[in-house]
């Protein structure tokens, strides 16, 4: 909220008196909630934004007066702590033994009470989820990422193990790239029994991606559900415009959890969600994608739709309330990621930077469940996380930081 | 917020002529676009007269951004920041983007600190028409030397153009390098005040009337005392430093601090808090001998973080171009107006001085990838068409799995374009995101259908196999 006063300093004094007598008038009343009101005086404008869960408060004007000073003024900070009338859903990726499933591991995503990392006024109790990508063909990466998989290549379930087992991989992200009717036109059915096999392989959560042909996904899709009955996977992705009805009906009948996928824009997002909802999805099935653009190709439309999407959830808005998924493995499209140039520098350290700034980016905007390619980057990453939910204890001492920095 | 202050309040300051000397058709109009921060107040010529003085001053108090925009340095050599309106870029857009300033010790050689200068003051990246560059030189007090330390300011000063921050918690050492260093008059940014400095630090700034930082790591209470009390003496340009702890919980806290820090200025009208924030990602370079590589990554993360969390300025170490440029390219990312559309005109475009034989490519009409593309073909000295195609302001790879990139839509550009008539060959050439509409396109506009190259910077090579 914000309080305009008159001009000159009597005129605040009084304004402030005023001030504290609604901020009074205001505690008293309890639970009073302005929306857009205006109240206009002679001198003094007074309008309440519609904020949720601002307290009345009278603000502090910076003293005019110039005078000397003898000892420091003593000033209390109190966090602006707000609360929210909206949660984020928490979505279980993945199903142990006594859920229907078979997985050793579960994750928990969502269930966010306040913005991306605010523990100051609420601790999320789900930290950011870290998957990585694998492919069911060996397919062309960008030369800093390939160097890492180059003798799994030809085993998805090989490649699978490695990304739990070397890199810490929370849940396997599962691309059937080769049923692309472009590429090797790999059945339904032969593309199931590579989800088989890399759900034998593994014990953490699958998520199953097609190869993002419209017409053939929802079979591909639906024949991955039907063998990965009851794991809870993430199937990857429904669209407006592809045949998102049978994969809501392949993800209810088997248990499983559906990706929202739209090309930034809050509306068809909102759209979609509620079309899926309609099909009988409850709001623990579905995750939102709202497509994650490269840093330096568009990540500021992402991160700006992340932040919006996240507000809205908290202020309350049903069709934005469940957790985000950010693909940043889409940072090797970039060509500062993969190109050789020596104007940039080494691009086997500029490479996974790129995608270790895309994934923070899209982290503190709230991000929930990650698709990445990189073994720095999943490191990196879950290490920031650990220290932003403040797990890990530091005896960091930056006071003499001014003398104490190397040359 | 801007939404606090009318459109009246602000119409009621204004001359109300409606003379149209600012372009708009009326006051009115003006005070509109004042609010949107489209036009500045020294737009409208009238309000700069004498007799609307007073009425200035009020207009500049009334509209003054819940940050405060805190000048360094003088003349061209300024860098403004801070002037936020909003937290979240979404509900505005974010003013003043980040500074990013590379320390230079005070006990280096002296060629070397030359030499570190010029780099940082030419260091310079062209990315989509935007030049890239580092914005100031923070040089540390390391030697503890005032002599030195004045001696160090002076030769930086003398050498390189660039705005400066002067770093050392000794009264004495900043008051020689603002004297001795003869840089008194170049608005320096005095980095820092302290609880134990704050008397003879802020007599300093308030003499020579230079910004000041105030550092108070991990106690925004703290932060508060010493800004009050810089107020209280006259000193309003003022830098925060929360301190930028960068391991385990201490980096919570640094988070933490940033965000209430902001959002105490912003939404909750606190005036010891309205400043722009600084944060020092620098700090991973303490200690024992460092591994040049993997600091710079963690440095240029720490800086991608603390940006990402409000920061309107930064102090960096590494000079390394690989970890620089992921950090000037979120800074263009963040500080890119949301306002401006996302699409540009579709339709066809002639690139050089194409005829009847050259080649025409496709692309989308999101504004990214078709300057892109367009610069990539203008470099390369390639004569031929351009046919952006409406995806709805939507990249290829997005719009070829959302639909928007799609065959029918192509049909029709060909028709709408006159494409058909210009050339006569009968060959399209699409970008290699956009291969698996090979087929379709063929079947719907009976031309030959060629995929391109996954990026348009090899479109040259590509030209050189694939057209004759």
């Amino acid at each position: 909220m914000a309080i305009f006063f008159g001009d000159d300093f009597e005129e605040k004094e009084e304004a402030k008196a005023l001030m504290k007598s609604l901020a009074k008038f205001l505690e008293k009343l309890g639970n009073l909630e302005l929306e857009n009101v205006e109240i206009r005086a002679e001198e003094l404008t007074f309008i309440l934004q519609p904020m949720v869960g601002v307290m009345a408060q009278s603000p502090q004007l910076a003293p005019r007066v110039e005078k000397a000073i003898e000892t420091l003024l003593k000033v209390e900070f109190s966090p602006p702590i707000e609360t929210y009338p909206g949660e984020v859903v928490e979505v279980q990726i993945g199903a142990t033994r006594s859920d229907g499933g078979s997985r050793k591991k579960v994750v928990k995503i969502g269930g966010e009470k306040t913005m991306p990392f605010y523990s100051f006024e609420a601790l999320n109790p789900n930290k950011p989820a870290f998957a990585m990508d694998l492919f069911d063909m060996p397919v062309a990466l960008a030369k800093s990422v390939k160097q890492h998989f180059e003798d799994v290549m030809h085993d998805p379930a090989e490649w699978a193990k490695k990304l739990v087992e070397d890199f810490g991989a929370e849940i396997v992200s599962l691309n059937l790239i080769s049923t692309d009717p472009l590429i090797k036109d790999t059945s339904p059915k032969e593309a199931a029994k590579t989800v088989e096999r890399v759900l034998q392989a593994v014990d953490v959560p699958l998520i199953i991606g097609g190869s993002g042909n419209k017409a053939k996904d929802p079979m591909v899709l639906e024949a991955a559900a039907e063998v990965a009955s009851g794991e809870r996977c993430v199937l990857n992705s429904a669209n407006i415009d592809n045949d998102y009805k049978r994969i809501a009906r392949a993800a209810k009948q088997y248990g499983h959890i559906v990706v929202a996928f739209t090309p930034m824009d809050i509306n068809n997002q909102k759209k979609l969600n509620r079309l899926l909802l309609d099909e009988g999805l409850s709001k623990e099935q579905i995750i939102i994608d709202p497509t994650t653009a490269a840093l330096g190709y568009g990540l500021d439309y992402t991160l700006s739709l992340m932040e919006r999407i996240k507000l809205a959830g908290l202020l309350g808005d049903s069709d934005l309330q469940m957790p985000i998924l950010a693909s940043t493995s889409n940072s090797w499209g970039a060509r500062e990621a993969w190109m050789k140039s020596e104007e940039w520098g080494p691009k086997e350290y500029r490479g996974p930077l790129w995608e270790t700034v895309t994934t923070i980016t899209a982290m503190m905007a709230g991000g929930d469940l990650f698709m990445l390619s990189h073994p720095a980057t999943i490191r990196i990453a879950k290490r920031l996380v650990e220290n932003l939910y403040g797990e890990v204890d530091a005896d960091q001492r930056i006071q003499d930081w001014i003398t104490d920095i190397g040359l | 917020m801007l939404e606090k202050v009318t459109l009246l309040s602000v119409y009621r300051y204004l001359p109300q002529t409606n003379c149209g000397e600012c372009g708009e058709s009326n006051c009115m109009a003006f005070a509109s676009k004042l609010l949107e921060r489209k036009v500045t107040l020294e737009d409208c010529p009238p309000l700069k007269k004498p007799k609307y003085k007073e009425q200035m001053a009020k207009l500049t108090e009334l509209i003054a951004p819940p940050i405060k925009e805190v000048k360094i340095g003088t003349g061209n050599n300024v860098v403004k920041i801070g002037g936020k309106e909003v937290m979240y870029r979404h509900e505005l857009t974010y003013h003043n983007p980040t500074a990013i300033a590379i320390d230079v010790s005070d006990i280096m050689d002296d060629d070397k600190i030359v030499e570190r200068c010029k780099a940082i003051e030419t260091l310079s990246l062209v990315r989509i028409g935007e030049t890239l560059k580092l914005n100031m030189i923070a040089i540390r007090c390391a030697s503890k030397d005032p002599d030195r330390f004045s001696y160090v300011v002076s030769l930086i000063a003398r050498s390189c153009n660039l705005p400066l921050i002067l770093c050392s918690f000794d009264p004495k050492i900043l008051r020689a390098a603002l004297e001795k260093g003869q840089v008194a008059n170049k608005r320096p940014l005095l980095y820092a005040v302290t609880e134990e400095n704050w008397r003879e630090v802020s007599e300093l700034a308030k003499h020579y009337d230079c910004p000041v930082a105030v550092f108070a790591p991990n106690n925004l209470s703290l932060i508060k005392s010493l800004t009050k009390t810089l107020q209280v003496i006259g000193i309003h340009d003022i830098v925060i430093d929360v301190g930028s702890y960068t391991e385990g919980k201490l980096l919570r806290d640094s988070v933490n601090n940033l965000v209430m820090a902001r959002r105490a200025a912003i939404q909750r009208g606190d005036k010891d808090l309205s400043y722009p924030l600084m944060a020092v990602p620098a700090v991973v370079w303490m200690g024992e001998k460092q591994d040049p590589v993997i600091t710079s990554y963690k440095e240029a993360y720490m800086a991608s973080l603390f940006m990402n969390r409000f920061v309107d300025l930064l102090i960096m170490h590494t000079l390394e171009i690989w970890a620089l440029l992921p950090v000037l390219t979120l800074r263009q990312n963040i500080y890119t107006d949301p306002r401006k559309p996302v699409s540009v005109e579709s339709g066809l475009r002639t690139i050089g001085k194409p005829d009847e034989e050259s080649p025409i490519f496709l692309t989308t009409n999101f504004a990214l990838t078709y300057f892109t593309v367009a610069n990539d073909l203008e470099s390369a000295g390639i004569n031929c068409y351009l046919l952006v195609l409406d995806t709805g302001g939507l990249a290829v790879e997005v719009s070829v799995a959302g639909g928007q990139f799609s065959p029918s839509g192509v049909k029709d550009l060909f028709s709408s374009s006159g494409i058909e008539k210009m050339v006569k060959h009968k060959k399209l050439i699409i970008p290699g995101m956009a291969a698996r509409l090979k087929g379709e396109i063929e079947d719907l506009t009976g031309w030959e259908v060629i995929v391109g190259p996954r990026d348009s910077s090899q479109i040259k090579n590509f030209l050189t196999k694939y057209w004759a």
